[in-house]
């Protein structure tokens, strides 16, 4: 599969009065074209900041990409002129936000929201604009296209909104979804129909899918591949069956192991990581996971471990024990 | 059927080995007792002279009981009265129907002062850790104010003293008496709001979505501090979350709401293994469990549509236009709230 998004070690720090955050410090991945990567941490751990850079959206001041390079298709995003990544925004790489009361202008109808992108972009006529739209909003299942296009974001329900903000993600046949958070806000049966709607189409389209979550539940039903991140690095990477069945990084394990799940026998006791997560302003030359992890040696706080190849090729971790947490999953079940 | 039909090769079924306290209270008495509780809003039009135009029905009809020491779990969508139900026994709304027992006492019929005095046994924690405490406020003065409010503890060193055993007790170091909220976690956050609760020795908590704003690895802290609050203290919980794996891990009962109405009600391991309503199917249908090699295997069986407004709600059984169980009568009569098992009730009257 040829490779349509190259990030290498993409750095994007923010630089505030008290000090410089390293909210994305040094990420590397690949996305191949019409795959779904998933991008699975806790709040603050750099995942939304990361695939805002893709799109340069990170506000600067005081967010400023200061390293790293992004291809798409070949050509570097953060290279380009403000002109040309307006061109690439919507019309190559689309993107769904969490929150779908936020990410519409309430002031305009779906509509005009949903044309402006088609105008914009593929300099269609109105009447032109007015009839892909009423195609799209009938390809992501909403009811009465016409009707709907004529009304304003406050008609609409949170999973309607949301399959609004997914219309226009496709509007322009982008190669590239990213989707942060699309069903966080959403309810459990609404997240499944909007799931399922993210996944038919993507296949049936052929597009890339980026999907950012804290779900370890949506990203084992949607992902082909998934990278953890933790204080601004990934720290284990591989497909979904291998970060779930053979976690290398005693972060993946302890997070698999504090979720209570519904198709095991009720636990005793619920494992949950120790402690809190690190300070982003203050992290020194170690591993950040060591005061939680359970693995941690003397040699964790020298030296930060690599993002290294563990088992079969495309499966990375970075942690110097890696072959002791390897296998601990099934010691423990 | 049961929803998780296609366990991973070589797993016991569900509920199989579950520790001895996660059972239900045998011979407890009844602390809360719900009876055909109703909240019911009504919307008004006109800015001068207002008219009820409509009700918003958000609890309709909602019966339950929750027996000492025991957690029940109230689940369902949002919009469904399982916040509103909570805030009914707090009496924040006042219900518009029903009744309320704790120990007793209708606690819809009391004045003010007896229940204001009878809130020293209720608590609650919120959601949100980050409004639900003043961030003018210190940790320890936030944590000594319902003591100070009842009179529970007159003495301020004797406060004092309490908060940094009530810190200890969640988990946090005492010297985050202090501390501004700001300097917190939301963690962190949560544990100071259930100190604060426990305060004042309650018997019974309501816990709003009390980790639902929380990250993964933090909720296993909070869910396990619950528990060992509860056990400690012989607590009653009133759990209301939309999280399922989280509700059965923690409650002894399940309560489903849907559309202001209970549909379903059983003990939990009851409720998961065997659910009979077609809303509770779908609901743990589409739940994804954290297991690629089992989700390819589940059947994904996705309910159509969405929740209906409670301002108009369907006829009949308020779930028929979703239900893939949906039979002609279903739009014209009520369901019964039947119990079809030993202790299993389901408000469906196609099964």
């Amino acid at each position: 599969m040829a490779k349509l998004l190259e990030i290498e070690n993409l750095q994007t720090h923010f630089f505030t009065s008290v000090g410089v955050v390293r909210a994305v410090d040094g990420i590397s991945y690949d996305v191949n074209e019409g795959e779904t990567i998933a991008i699975v941490g806790e709040s603050g751990c750099g995942k939304s900041v990361g695939a805002l850079s893709i799109l340069r959206l990170v506000a600067n001041p005081p967010g400023r990409v200061v390293g790293g390079s992004i291809r798409f298709q070949g050509r570097d995003l953060l290279k380009l002129s403000e002109e040309e990544i307006r061109d690439v925004r919507g019309k190559d790489i689309a993107m769904v936000f969490q929150e779908p009361m936020t990410s519409l202008n309430p002031v305009l109808t779906i509509g005009r929201q949903l044309t402006e992108t088609l105008q914009q972009h593929l300099g269609m006529s109105r009447e032109q604009a007015d009839a892909r739209a009423i195609e799209l909003l009938g390809l992501v299942g909403i009811a009465e296209p016409e009707r709907r296009l004529k009304q304003y974001p406050h008609h609409f329900s949170g999973g309607m909104r949301q399959r609004v903000m997914i219309a226009m993600a496709l509007c322009c046949e982008p190669k590239l979804i990213i989707a942060d958070e699309p069903t966080t806000a959403l309810d459990v049966t609404i997240q499944a129909q909007i799931l399922e709607l993210m996944k038919d189409l993507t296949r049936r389209l052929g597009v890339a899918l980026i999907v950012i979550t804290h779900n370890l539940g949506i990203v084992a039903r949607y992902a082909d591949r998934v990278n953890v991140m933790y204080a601004g690095k990934i720290i284990e990477s591989g497909t979904a069956d291998e970060i779930y069945h053979d976690p290398q990084h005693p972060y993946t394990l302890a997070l698999l192991k504090s979720v209570p799940r519904m198709d095991r026998p009720r636990q005793a006791r619920l494992d949950p990581v120790q402690g809190q997560p690190p300070d982003l302003m203050r992290l020194d030359n170690g591993c950040a996971f060591r005061p939680r992890c359970n693995f941690a040696v003397a040699g964790c706080a020298q030296r930060i471990p690599p993002l290294e190849q563990v088992g079969a090729p495309g499966h990375l971790a970075a942690c110097w024990e890696s072959r002791t947490v390897a296998g601990a999953l099934e010691r423990a079940s | 059927m049961t929803v998780l039909d296609t366990q991973a090769p070589g797993t016991t079924p569900a509920g199989a080995g579950v520790r001895s306290h996660n059972r239900r209270p045998a011979n407890a008495p009844d602390l809360v007792t719900v009876s055909n509780l109703k909240m019911h809003f009504p919307v008004t039009e006109g800015a001068l002279v207002p008219r009820v135009v409509a009700h918003v029905k958000a609890v309709d009809g909602v019966s339950f009981t929750i027996r000492k020491g025991e957690t029940l779990g109230l689940v369902g969508e949002s919009g469904c009265g399982k916040t509103t139900t909570g805030r009914c026994i707090l009496r924040l709304e006042h219900a518009t129907g029903g009744e309320i027992l704790f120990d007793g006492k209708n606690l819809l019929d009391l004045d003010r002062k007896s229940m204001n005095a009878l809130r020293q046994k209720i608590q609650v924690i919120f959601q949100d850790p980050y409004s639900s405490l003043n961030p003018r406020m210190k940790i320890g003065d936030i944590i000594a104010e319902p003591m100070y409010v009842h009179q529970t503890e007159p003495d301020k060193a004797a406060r004092d003293a309490r908060v940094a055993e009530l810190l200890g007790l969640c988990g946090l170091d005492p010297k985050f008496a202090d501390r501004y909220p700001h300097e917190m976690s939301g963690g962190q956050r949560q544990r100071v709001g259930i100190a604060r609760a426990l305060s004042v020795r309650p018997e019974f908590i309501i816990c709003d979505e009390a980790i639902s704003a929380l990250d993964v690895s933090i909720q296993a802290q909070i869910i396990n501090l619950l528990e060992d609050l509860r056990d400690e203290f012989n607590l009653t919980y009133l759990f209301i979350a939309h999280d399922l794996s989280v509700v059965r891990h923690l409650c002894h009962r399940v309560a489903v709401m849907y559309l202001g109405k209970i549909v379903e009600l059983a003990d939990c391991d009851e409720l998961y293994n065997n659910p009979m309503h077609p809303y509770t199917q779908a609901l743990l249908a589409a739940v994804p469990v954290p297991d690629p090699e089992v989700e390819r295997q589940r059947a994904h069986q996705i309910v159509k549509g969405e929740v209906p407004s409670p301002m108009n709600p369907p006829s009949g059984c308020v779930f028929h236009p979703r239900c893939r169980l949906a039979v002609e009568n279903c739009a014209r009569a009520v369901p019964e709230f039947r119990e079809l098992r030993p202790g299993h009730w389901v408000a469906c009257s196609v099964i």
